[in-house]
């Protein structure tokens, strides 16, 4: 195993350290309000690393996620799930309105050719 | 907020008994002097920092600014830790800031009783970390390595007894994963008897220390970041707990930590501390429940 080097704290890394400073800790309300416990906290830790919320999701870096200190944070977590349910659900809506645009619209093609069709057959018929 | 005519706002560090005296010539953030604000039977660890980095709106988009976080957290984390080498610290959360010296003392006065309760309830104490990480598993071995059991190498092999092994590699990597796994809880337990209290945290995210490691600044101690070492390679963290020691029985705890790693070979067990009770700032709540449900 690996010793802390002497001197405080050593062998810690970053990690370690924002876990305590960030999501321990006594919390008093300062003059300066950083409201940890609000969207902001889930902001930071999210973008703590990467630079974009996405990206960190995609990484998998959630050890704040079910954080018991932070209910709060959970319930965003929901609330930001559904957000991203319902964009997901916008995408698949937008991508299903193409798709069904593109449809009218070669069924509307068909449509024009087979009138055109039945124009010159008609036209056909009326000349002798 | 109305910014002082100095330009400075007044951030707080840890709480402590006034009569406490903290190591002399403390660095803060920003290498500015750390001093003490006393009221009533309390005192803070203050130090003045420049209004333009952290009073609103500003300061919300510099805690996403990582190179700004990490100089800010390990600044923080510096004056606690090193002042609770010495005396007993409450550690408030990173960027407690007030207006003046005057609003430290008012937020004193406001918290007396809770304060004084949990550095009674905190006195003489220290928390260690200890992670428990799964040693790298057998089947990580690239493929076409020689088989150290003087197997046929994988070039002589048909498809099926290729798939055979790969079979079998894998379940023998599951069981020592699950073996690992069991061995780690075995080890929080048992430190969890040793220490006054225990708090799990969440298990590292391999990837998050390796992308801090890449962030680039030195840590505490000067050291190069960890990315420019030689790269450990370790499996899953499977523990991340912390626990609450007395001052005295630091080294028996460090001792059952080192029988407990020897006793697990399949972990790598890593132990950092001291450092102040940070993971223990709501043991007076949880004692306040405990008396209530059972009253």
């Amino acid at each position: 195993m690996s010793y802390p080097a002497p001197g405080a704290g050593g062998g810690a890394n970053l990690a370690d350290i924002l876990e305590r400073v960030l999501d321990r800790g006594v919390v008093i309300v300062g003059d300066v309000r950083i409201n940890l416990l609000d969207i902001e906290l889930l902001t930071i830790k999210l973008r703590l690393i990467v630079a974009s919320v996405e990206r960190a999701e995609e990484m998998g870096i959630d050890w704040w996620r079910d954080d018991p200190s932070l209910s709060s944070g959970a319930r965003r977590k929901e609330l930001s799930q559904e957000r991203r349910d319902r964009n997901r659900e916008q995408r698949e809506l937008a991508r299903e309105n193409a798709e069904l645009k593109e449809r009218l619209a070669a069924l509307e093609s068909r449509e024009e050719a087979a009138r055109e069709e039945r124009a010159l057959e008609e036209r056909k018929e009326e000349s002798p | 907020m109305t910014t002082r005519q100095d330009g400075r706002l007044t951030y707080a560090y840890a709480v402590l008994h006034r009569g406490a005296r903290p190591p002399a010539g403390l660095l803060g953030i920003g290498d500015a002097p750390v001093r003490t604000v006393a009221e009533g039977s309390l005192a803070a660890l203050v130090s003045d920092v420049p209004a333009a980095e952290f009073d609103q709106p500003g300061v919300h988009d510099r805690l996403e600014d990582l190179t700004w976080l990490e100089a800010t957290a390990r600044a923080h984390r510096g004056v606690v830790d090193e002042t609770a080498a010495a005396v007993g610290v409450l550690p408030l959360r990173l960027v407690t800031v007030y207006r003046d010296e005057d609003a430290v003392r008012a937020a004193l006065a406001a918290h007396t009783q809770r304060f004084e309760r949990l550095l009674s309830r905190l006195e003489g104490r220290l928390e260690w970390g200890v992670k428990a990480y799964a040693q790298q598993l057998p089947d990580d071995r690239k493929p076409g390595d020689p088989k150290p059991n003087g197997r046929k190498p994988p070039e002589a092999e048909s498809g099926r007894e290729f798939l055979r092994r790969r079979l079998r590699d894998r379940k023998a990597g599951d069981a020592a994963l699950h073996e690992a796994d069991g061995m780690a809880r075995a080890v929080h337990d048992a430190l969890a008897r040793t220490a006054e209290h225990s708090r799990l945290h969440r298990p590292q995210d391999g990837r998050l220390a390796e992308a801090v490691a890449a962030s680039g600044a030195p840590d505490a101690a000067g050291r190069a970041p960890a990315g420019a070492r030689p790269a450990v390679s370790r499996g899953p963290n499977l523990l991340n707990g912390a626990y609450l020691v007395r001052r005295e029985e630091a080294g028996t705890f460090a001792e059952r930590v080192g029988e407990l790693a020897a006793r697990s070979p399949a972990l790598r067990i890593e132990l950092t501390g001291p450092w102040a009770p940070y993971s223990f700032t709501d043991l007076a709540d949880a004692d306040d429940e405990a008396g209530r449900s059972t009253s």
